[in-house]
């Protein structure tokens, strides 16, 4: 994962996003695409969040002089940094950005869950904050439904603001029948199970996502409202024995879990 | 089995003493440092050089940090390798290996040289392949490394290592760097490798580096970790947890796992449980700002895993067979109420104070949606299931019956006297009653 970057030659790279998205560290990011950035309505406000903003957006879009001095150029990156991710940050959460993204996802670009019962479950960027300078990115995992630490420092510096609170949980609603199950390996054709070719299928599948949002699996009818019932859990055992206190917290967490359970199962009756 | 056997020879970890040193250290497992790996890559040579010990060479490699020394003393007492010589080919040189002792020194091992299956090797008279007896000595080295850690010595040493971190730290952002401790899924080898265990979550996760990839869980064993931590109370974080106040509050994240030294002393009623405050955050899922609805198809349905009662008391409304103790219905409407009103997490330890308090009111509601009722004494009727049985019985979950009704309850407590686990000061054994039969459990 930490090695994905591309093999593209990234200081020769002619145009600012491409460069930027091939060096090193940067590999959680998506490539924006250029009509989104011209569309001025898109960056409303981050005029104020960005110094030098016109330059750093003319820097990103491969439209700046050449005059501008070295020193000058040092900051006006950081700026033009700072301004891509914050678009970015908006971008992702788009019909097209969250196409773009799940392909990244599909191929773990984002890495995987350390959890171990998770069975390598392929992460999602998230935010804690939209604000930026505040906290790193971090990862969301949709199967414990819970955020790691990215492995790498490389990865752990990046800000969360460029990836935004909403993205994972924005993209499970929009294609909820990528929603993980909570057990069993990891499978990105849910519906195909135990079709041989995966990557094909894999394929057909985004083709058909891409056009039309899965409104169809909603008509499906597919509930999750049990799924917690199938997650697999660690038991804690000293010589064999459950280790008392833990197991009654596990009980307890189970028993929180099973009212849940019952409470979305009687929702469901009423609908 | 094997493994009880020399564990029992093995001086109980006696608690109080080694508490007490350690009382100073439960406030440093603050400092988030991941990659203490990036240390000792010196050692590539496969030849131990004559300074260096084979087991301190071994313990040095890359990969091994996980390791500690395993005393000489103790692979040298017979008693302590119980049954290994059947799992570990080449089993003379493996010992001479891990022992630095001259190849074919007479009467080196009397006792395991009068194995047959060494026998036969030695009647081949097959001089094995220098890599494969390094294989064999690693073997021999991590089984017995499984047995040694689970004694007193070999918790000390791992406690230290603990401490300074050299485990790394749980990669869940909501256990805020707590320390974590090498496991294994198997006592036996070639299972799986070796994986972490945090106790703030009681989860296991993959070490980050993939040079840990290679090393054996059953090296650690399945034991070790929970009995490290039974071992060290102040280490293991408690079962239940009250978001911070907000004059606390303002404190940095980082500080935060060290603030039980100038807030009040953290106590948890349960002697026999962690002393440790614990982290109690759960992530909550947004979307625009918005908590994401339970009613979603992609709503939270894995908090409970994470979540923990705010009160040592809200533990005992599950009973035995997880289901919650409750003689009254009317909190079933109430529920729905606080539901709603559910408010999101915030992260922002400086803002979320109040977030959290009330977050923590659906977790508190005793409702029984099973409909199970307890008559009576619902409170204590999980304490009373508990129960201590007599030492004799070599396996106490099958000494109790299978399948008790309820009223059968008195009979099977009055059974019951405490039992000593071997290796464990002061730990004791009692049963707990599932759906499926009886399961024990170390307190």
């Amino acid at each position: 994962m930490e090695d994905a970057s591309t093999g593209s030659d990234s200081d020769y790279s002619k145009y600012w996003i491409s460069w930027f998205l091939s060096s090193k560290g940067n590999e959680y990011f998506c490539e924006v695409e250029e009509d989104y950035i011209l569309d001025r309505f898109n960056l409303t406000g981050l005029n104020t969040e960005v110094q030098h903003y016109s330059q750093a957006l003319d820097l990103i879009t491969d439209n700046l002089d050449d005059e501008i001095q070295d020193d000058f150029r040092g900051t006006l990156d950081v700026q033009a940094r700072l301004l891509y991710g914050l678009i970015h940050a908006r971008w992702i959460v788009t019909a097209r950005g969250l196409a773009k993204m799940l392909e990244k996802y599909k191929k773990a670009d984002f890495g995987r869950c350390p959890r171990v019962l998770c069975q390598s479950q392929p992460l999602l960027p998230v935010g804690l904050t939209d604000v930026p300078y505040e906290k790193s990115v971090k990862l969301y995992c949709g199967r414990c439904e819970d955020i790691y630490s990215p492995k790498s420092s490389r990865h752990g510096s990046i800000d969360g603001a460029y990836f935004g609170t909403s993205f994972p949980h924005l993209l499970f609603l929009v294609y909820p029948n990528l929603i993980p199950p909570k057990s069993g390996p990891v499978d990105f054709a849910p519906n195909m199970r135990g079709a041989g070719d995966v990557e094909a299928s894999r394929r057909n599948r985004r083709g058909r996502e891409d056009q039309e949002p899965p409104t169809d699996s909603m008509t499906e009818g597919f509930s999750t409202a049990t799924a917690a019932l199938k997650a697999d859990r660690y038991r804690p055992r000293i010589f064999g024995f459950q280790v008392h206190e833990i197991a009654k917290l596990q009980r307890w967490q189970e028993a929180v879990r099973d009212k849940q359970i019952s409470r979305l199962e009687q929702l469901e009756e009423n609908v | 089995m094997s493994r009880q056997a020399p564990s029992s020879s093995l001086e109980p970890p006696q608690g109080e003493v080694e508490e007490e040193e350690l009382v100073s250290a439960t406030g440093e497992g603050d400092d988030a440092m991941e990659d203490v790996e990036e240390q000792e890559e010196g050692y590539s040579s496969s030849t131990p050089t004559s300074t260096l010990t084979w087991i301190s060479w071994f313990c040095s490699l890359p990969g091994h940090e996980y390791f500690c020394e395993v005393s000489e003393d103790f692979i040298e007492d017979d008693f302590n390798l119980t049954g290994l010589n059947v799992m570990v080919p080449f089993w003379k040189e493996a010992m001479e290996m891990v022992l630095d002792v001259e190849p074919g020194a007479p009467g080196t091992f009397p006792a395991k040289s009068s194995s047959a299956h060494l026998r036969s090797d030695e009647d081949t008279s097959k001089i094995p392949d220098v890599s494969i007896v390094e294989a064999s000595a690693e073997l021999l080295y991590g089984l017995v490394h499984q047995r040694f850690i689970l004694t007193r010595a070999g918790l000390q040493a791992m406690v230290d290592k603990y401490e300074a971190g050299i485990f790394g730290t749980c990669p869940r952002v909501h256990c805020k760097g707590c320390y974590v401790v090498p496991c294994g899924r198997s006592d036996l080898p070639g299972m799986d490798t070796v994986k972490l265990f945090c106790p703030n979550c009681n989860d296991i996760y993959t070490p980050p580096s993939s040079r840990f990839q290679g090393v054996d869980g059953a090296f650690f064993g399945t034991t070790f970790a929970h009995l490290f931590f039974q071992s060290y109370r102040e280490l293991a974080p408690a079962p239940f947890w009250r978001p911070p106040s907000p004059s606390q509050s303002s404190e940095s994240l980082r500080s935060s796992a060290s603030s039980s030294s100038h807030a009040p002393a953290f106590v948890n009623p349960n002697p026999h449980g962690g002393q440790k405050r614990a982290e109690g955050r759960v992530y909550t899922a947004k979307i625009y700002g918005f908590r994401v609805s339970e009613r979603a198809k992609c709503g939270p349905r894995m908090q409970w895993m994470r979540m923990r009662p705010r009160s040592p008391e809200e533990l005992d409304l599950v009973d035995w067979r997880g289901r919650w103790i409750n003689d009254d219905d009317e909190y079933d409407d109430e529920e729905e109420d606080v539901d709603e009103d559910r408010p999101m997490e915030d992260f922002d330890p400086d803002a979320a104070e109040d977030d959290d308090e009330e977050e923590e009111e659906e977790e508190e509601e005793p409702t029984g949606t099973n409909g199970r009722k307890v008559v009576g004494h619902a409170a204590d009727a999980s304490q009373r299931f508990q129960v201590s049985i007599r030492p004799p019985s070599s396996s106490p979950a099958t000494s109790a019956p299978p399948r008790t009704p309820r009223d059968d309850f008195g009979r099977f407590a009055v059974s019951g006297v405490p039992v000593t686990l071997p290796g464990v000061g002061g730990t004791k054994l009692k049963v707990v009653r599932q759906p499926r039969g009886v399961t024990a459990e170390v307190c």
